[in-house]
């Protein structure tokens, strides 16, 4: 029983981990251009590009 | 063509503006990153970036950097762009930015009060048992809260204006099943239904949020497209200056000087000055007018030669372009009393489901099983027939469909359009730009190698559709523009300069046909370029693939008899010519009210109200702005198939969506005499609920190829 203790805390706090990292890749614009993330990787790096 | 732009001596990014561009061209990742690498080598533009799916490009640039320096950059790198306005971020985005940040809560919501429930399920006792449920309700009361927002306001506007929709019976299943499992939980009962309630939200978010995608996806697409009419007008004062005005503060009177290029504001008459102007926008038709001293010209309209100065004399609400927008107003009135499936679903299906729980209220009641038991009884029983996998069954198999037909070219703005276009048994096409490719293509088989770059060399400095035409067809021949210099435009003559010490010019031909031309000159030698208004490769085709589901095309145009003649033979059907926007409305009406369901092709401004009043409409990505928010859907590129590919996957859709329904009834059927007879436990519902819902997804998602497969 005092295991509980400990293991619900941190499953919740990793679920609202989960949620937080969720709510930043939405804030940062991760999901506008999901075609555009496939097909970047594609683009072959030239001379000094970045 | 010089991009004149000074030089950037310190790069303060307070002096930086931002301009957005829509390319629907763009189609790899090459384009990306030609893109991206090759506009910032302009001078005066620090940065570039591509968003892929909007088919957008953000640039970062020198003020000086004018949109039409950035625009004909775009073009030298092969792509067609226009300049969109500065914040983009409408309501729709902000819809779905709300939709899925509740179904990420709702989403958390249901992992850490599943992890809890299965305890219970697996034999959690007494103290262990009370803990879980009260854990369970302090995630669920406030993911409830949060998620449950869109449909409890949506229900609560439904049942304000007496009406009832989908939303209503979720959301008292909802709110019942919480309210039973917090009176559990503070009782120390036995069956809390915390993790029901919050799956079924997320089911259904999961559900309205694919909708808004959908949504937001394809009017990003069109927006795109969309924002090429005059939206100002430079003023000439009694003292000569110039003053820029918006198109709402303009009144009759005014003269304006209209530059080359410039789309007009308003409705007038030329004073002094002689051009050409492009009426496409509100006839439809692509060959440029000439325009002199007392012309009569209308809002919309682009002055492709020389400026010239204008007397206004009907401006705002007057112009024949406001005319024709109110037209299409009143016409698409008749559409919004369409009644979405889901809907016409739901008002069957809540208050039959509402009157089942009551009843098995009163059963239990009489049959003396007591308040508590009874009421237990009657919330199992809303929530088992909760329309989770209804809620599901229309959308899904949507935006299944809408993203098939994305990857074919062909843009549906929503779900009911889907759905009319399904219903449609009779078409009718607008000819220019609809049948034909509706630009001029040039016939330039007769030109050696030399002769085709000196022509580009010119064609591409002028903004005169047949220049633009030419230039149009010998780039996709891969020619190279050879360095004319001086390259000089006079209006209604041609354009001239000089190449290697020749002459050479693109003039106008001397004899006077029917058939557009133009003479090339180099030195001495001439050479006649015919244009043609060609028929889409695909138009008989798609025709035939109508006819074959049953649907019966015919031409309805505004254009010349003759014209019309010989692109209705050559694809065998009927045609109706010389039709104004009143008569094509007018015919659509007639259609109607014999009881038929026409679907309206069409580009024009003249097709507006019909593509307003017909039961669908579709029109083509070069359509005018006014046209391609009439119409349901958009299809871009040169071939017309999509039009008829629209139509079947749209019909198997429907057809996958009653299977849906049926599913979802007949599950109900199976599962309502559990819950009347007191037999479903929180385990039991939740195992129904998410296998329902799977097996409506996975039956949503054979439509994915449905717009692959060819006509037979």
């Amino acid at each position: 029983m005092t295991g509980l203790a400990f293991l619900i805390p941190i499953a919740l706090l990793m679920g609202a981990a989960g949620l937080a990292a969720f709510f930043w890749a939405m804030r940062d614009g991760q999901y506008e251009d999901m075609d555009g993330a496939a097909a970047r990787i594609l683009i072959d790096d030239e001379q000094d590009a970045s | 063509m010089n991009i004149a732009a000074p030089a950037i001596t310190h790069e303060t990014d307070a002096l930086l503006k931002g301009t957005r561009f829509t390319v629907p061209g763009m189609r790899c990742a090459g384009c990306i990153a030609k893109i991206e690498r090759e506009l910032p080598k302009l001078n005066g533009v620090v940065a570039a970036r591509v968003n892929f799916s909007a088919k957008r490009v953000a640039v970062e640039h020198d003020p000086a950097v004018t949109e039409a320096n950035l625009t004909e950059a775009l073009l030298k790198l092969g792509f067609e762009a226009q300049p969109i306005e500065a914040n983009p971020l409408g309501v729709e985005t902000q819809e779905r930015k709300t939709l899925v940040r509740a179904l990420g809560v709702a989403g958390f919501g249901m992992m850490n009060i599943m992890l809890l429930s299965v305890s219970i399920w697996s034999g959690a006792e007494g103290a262990t048992r009370e803990l879980f449920h009260w854990l369970s309700a302090l995630i669920a009361m406030p993911v409830i809260a949060y998620s449950g927002r869109p449909f409890f306001s949506s229900a609560w506007m439904a049942l304000k204006y007496r009406r009832t929709n989908m939303d209503v019976p979720i959301s008292i299943g909802v709110i019942l099943a919480t309210a039973l499992s917090l009176y559990e939980t503070i009782t120390g009962g036995g069956h809390a239904y915390f993790e029901s309630a919050v799956m079924l939200l997320f089911f259904l978010l999961a559900g309205r949020a694919l909708d808004a995608e959908m949504r937001t996806r394809t009017r990003a697409g069109i927006g795109a497209l969309l924002g090429r009419m005059g939206k100002s007008a430079s003023v000439v004062g009694p003292d000569g200056t110039t003053t820029r005005m918006a198109a709402g503060d303009l009144e009759p009177g005014m003269l304006v000087l209209v530059a080359a290029g410039e789309a007009l504001a308003a409705d007038g008459e030329v004073e002094d000055g002689t051009s050409t102007i492009d009426n496409s926008m509100l006839t439809g038709e692509s060959t440029p007018e000439p325009v002199g001293p007392r012309s009569k010209v209308h809002a919309g309209a682009i002055n492709l030669g020389a400026p010239f100065r204008m007397r206004l004399t009907r401006t705002a609400d007057d112009t024949a372009l406001a005319e024709i927008a109110r037209l299409m107003d009143e016409a698409g009135q008749s559409r919004s009393h369409y009644v979405r499936i889901a809907d016409r679903a739901s008002r069957a299906y809540a208050p039959a489901v509402h009157t089942l729980a009551a009843l098995a209220f009163v059963g239990w009641m009489i049959a003396g099983a007591g308040w508590h038991q009874s009421l237990v009884i009657a919330i199992a029983v809303l929530i088992i027939t909760c329309p989770c996998a209804m809620g599901l069954a229309v959308p899904t198999a949507q935006v299944v469909a809408s993203g098939a037909l994305l990857k074919r070219g062909l843009l549906v703005k929503d779900g009911s359009a889907l759905e009319r276009l399904a219903e449609t048994d009779v078409a009718l096409f607008d000819k220019t730009g609809t049948l034909t490719l509706g630009e001029p293509r040039a016939d330039i088989s007769g030109l050696d190698a030399e002769a085709r770059s000196v022509a580009l060399g010119l064609a591409q400095a002028s903004r005169h559709p047949l220049s633009r035409g030419l230039a149009e067809s010998l780039r996709r021949e891969g020619v190279e523009a050879a360095a004319v210099q001086g390259v000089e435009e006079i209006s209604g003559q041609g354009l001239s300069g000089t190449w290697n010490g020749l002459h050479v010019a693109l003039e106008r031909p001397d004899s006077h046909s029917a058939d557009l031309a133009t003479r090339l000159r180099i030195g001495d030698a001439v050479e006649t370029i015919t244009f043609s208004d060609p028929l889409r490769p695909d138009a008989a085709e798609t025709i035939a693939a109508m006819r074959s589901l049953g649907i019966e095309a015919s031409i309805l145009s505004g254009d010349r008899s003759e014209a019309v003649e010989a692109a209705a033979q050559a694809l065998g059907m009927q045609a109706r010519a010389q039709v104004s926007p009143q008569a094509k409305l007018a015919a659509l009406e007639e259609l109607r009210s014999s009881g038929k369901r026409p679907l309206m092709v069409g580009d024009g401004l003249n097709d507006g109200p019909a593509l307003a009043a017909a039961h669908a409409s579709i029109a083509p990505g070069t359509a005018s702005d006014a046209s391609q928010q009439a119409a349901d859907a958009v299809f871009i590129g040169d071939r017309l198939m999509p039009v008829a590919l629209a139509i079947r996957v749209a019909r198997r859709t429907m057809q996958i969506v009653r299977q849906n329904f049926v599913f979802a009834i007949g599950y109900n059927v199976l599962a309502v005499p559990l819950a009347l007879f007191g037999y479903v436990t929180p385990l039991i519902a939740a195992i129904a609920m998410s296998v329902s819902s799977l097996v409506v997804v996975a039956n949503s998602l054979r439509l994915a190829g449905s717009a692959k497969e060819p006509f037979a």
